[in-house]
């Protein structure tokens, strides 16, 4: 009686390294962000119009020891306050996996920490954990540069993939439309904000596939985009890129938040979040907020640095994972198509 | 003084721990390996052979390529990673210096070659007399070229390394009795040696530590493609 086992606070770095930015991070007890460093390399990439591998590997090598030191120094901290060191182990691009999970098995190793390999959309999906509580169970539309996916949700660890892209993901499509439209890369961002000065739009098509479907296409519409282009130049007629741009965003908020609408109808979820990329996206968080205020249910979406790659979010994951009793060998290696698998069972 | 040498710059592995100018422990590897999954785990390995912690280490050895792009880079990220944090010197080598040093009781000058596919090579020619300072430069060469370089230097040339028989039809054939193939048992990657040539060179400390970056001695794809577009416009 009268014995209280206090819980100690846990204090967990985390590198991510799957795509064009380096990052480390330390997060306290999963859900506090104590620093959060990311180097990017998008002016690098923009001369090529796209992330070139092996330069992000490149890169990857020149700045990843300074971006731990710099989240340490950030959040004053000694390697040995830290309980555990998280990594993303994938999916993402090989070669720039394998930057961060080497010196992360390199930084473990050196003072003895426990190594865990996190999921990089997990990641994603637990970087709203670092600004409220996540509620089971709960639906989680990721939407990326990769990924287009409806995920389920019934505890920490628990992951019910319900819906994905049959072919391009939603961010693919940005940048393949992007490119239609001679926007500089990345061309997501920007094709938003046109869409968001236009008054008018292109009637595109919505693809919704077989009625109780929540997976998503998107290549239809990005070929719908391209003969209208293609159709107009040949009419000689004007080409309003504002309009292209509003008509095929408009397709893809609908088609996604419907769905999700959908889902969570289905599912009788406590709460709704967006993950990923293009979650930063204005025409889609509007929609989303909207539809989920409408119908009662808690829609979280988190600011924009934490919807783009960064380390908080896998630190927040591989937090519960640790305390899951999940950990990884010093073999640990990078797994480029990586599945979303729940840590739990 | 314990030193740690990681070589993983191709195909095989190679670590080393030297104390005071004794290899404690020596291990080589020549199979198709995951770099990515096994080197931690060599050098954990090799430490506990000889109960040794890795705060125990001293100073790092690392070859810094040329080779696999992403072999060198796993080398590189592990020893920058554990003398920055560990607060200890690092050297890189030259991947190919590493293997030449193989040849040290040799009086001459010494190729490494590395196949880099499409009959190139990544190679450099070493002076063993005189502390294998380059005679030929490390680089990216088509085969034809480096034959071509070092037929002009007009004297014996010992070749050293496991991907030379890949390549010997084409030296015998212009190099003719000039061209002596080293024996197999030094032609694999020695970490110790890598260690051996790190001992006399200037070591890195602080940011040069972060700054550190292997040696690709080759632009990436992208980038020359890019650079000729420049050009022509
Ligand atoms: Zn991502």
């Amino acid at each position: 009686m009268g014995e209280f086992i206090m819980e100690k606070d846990l204090y967990i770095l985390g590198i991510e390294s799957s795509c064009d930015e380096t990052a480390a991070s330390i997060v306290k007890n999963g859900t506090e962000i104590v620093s959060n460093v990311v180097a990017s390399q998008i002016e690098s990439h923009k001369r090529f119009g796209g992330v070139v591998p092996e330069i992000a590997s490149r890169h990857h090598v020149e700045n990843v020891t300074m971006v731990i030191e710099e989240a340490l120094k950030q959040a004053d901290m000694e390697p040995a306050n830290l309980d555990a060191v998280c990594v993303t182990e994938g999916p993402g691009l090989v070669g720039a996996l394998l930057i961060g999970i080497n010196a992360a098995k390199a930084f473990a190793f050196a003072h003895n920490l426990p190594l865990v390999g996190t999921h990089h959309i997990a990641g994603h999906i637990y970087a709203n954990n670092l600004m409220q509580p996540m509620e089971f169970p709960l639906l989680a539309l990721v939407v990326s540069g990769g990924h287009t996916e409806l995920v389920l949700m019934d505890e920490h660890g628990s992951f019910e993939l319900i819906g994905e892209t049959r072919d391009d993901a939603a961010g693919e499509a940005y940048d393949k439309v992007a490119r239609v439209l001679d926007i500089p890369y990345p061309g997501g961002p920007r094709i938003d904000k046109m869409a968001h000065e236009s008054d008018e739009a292109i009637e595109f098509p919505r693809v919704w596939l077989e009625k109780d479907s929540y997976d998503f296409s998107f290549s239809g519409l990005k070929s719908a985009v391209i003969n209208y282009q293609h159709n107009a130049k040949q009419r000689g007629g004007d080409i309003n890129p504002y309009h292209i741009a509003k008509g095929f965003q408009d397709s893809v908020v609908e088609v996604l938040s419907t769905k999700t609408l959908r889902a969570a109808r289905e599912f009788g979820v406590k709460q709704v979040i967006a993950a990923g990329g293009v979650s930063a996206n204005k025409g889609l968080r509007a929609e989303l907020e909207k539809i989920f205020a409408e119908e009662g249910i808690p829609f979280f979406v988190p600011p924009l640095k934490l919807c783009t790659d960064n380390a908080a979010m896998i630190a927040a994951a591989g937090t519960e994972m640790f305390k899951a009793g999940k950990r990884s060998g010093w073999d640990l290696n990078g797994r480029p198509g990586m599945e979303l698998l729940s840590w739990n069972d | 003084m314990i030193w740690l040498g990681i070589d993983t710059a191709n195909t095989p592995l190679a670590v080393a721990l030297v104390k005071d100018g004794q290899v404690l422990a020596n291990e080589v590897t020549n199979i198709k390996l995951n770099h990515s999954g096994g080197a931690m785990l060599a050098i954990e390995r090799l430490l506990t052979r000889v109960k040794l912690t890795a705060q125990q280490i001293d100073a790092i050895a690392v070859s810094e390529g040329p080779g696999s792009y992403t072999g060198i880079r796993i080398g590189v990220t592990l020893a920058k990673t554990l003398a920055w944090t560990l607060k200890k010197p690092l050297v890189g080598v030259s991947s190919l210096k590493m293997l030449a040093a193989n040849a040290a009781m040799y009086n001459g000058i010494v190729c490494t070659l590395i196949d880099a596919r499409r009959q190139n090579v990544y190679a450099g020619a070493f002076d063993a007399a005189a502390n294998f300072e380059n005679v030929v430069e490390d680089h990216h060469y088509s085969i034809a070229d480096l034959i071509e370089k070092l037929d002009a230097l007009n004297v014996p040339v010992l070749f050293v390394g496991h991907d030379v028989d890949n390549f010997w039809e084409a030296i015998v054939e212009t190099l003719g009795d000039r061209a002596i193939r080293a024996p197999y048992t030094i032609d694999l990657p020695d970490a110790a040696q890598l260690i051996y040539l790190a001992e006399k060179m200037p070591q890195l400390t602080g940011d040069a530590v972060h700054n550190f970056v292997p040696q690709y001695r080759r632009l990436a794809e992208a980038e020359a493609n890019w650079m000729k577009e420049q050009k022509n416009k």
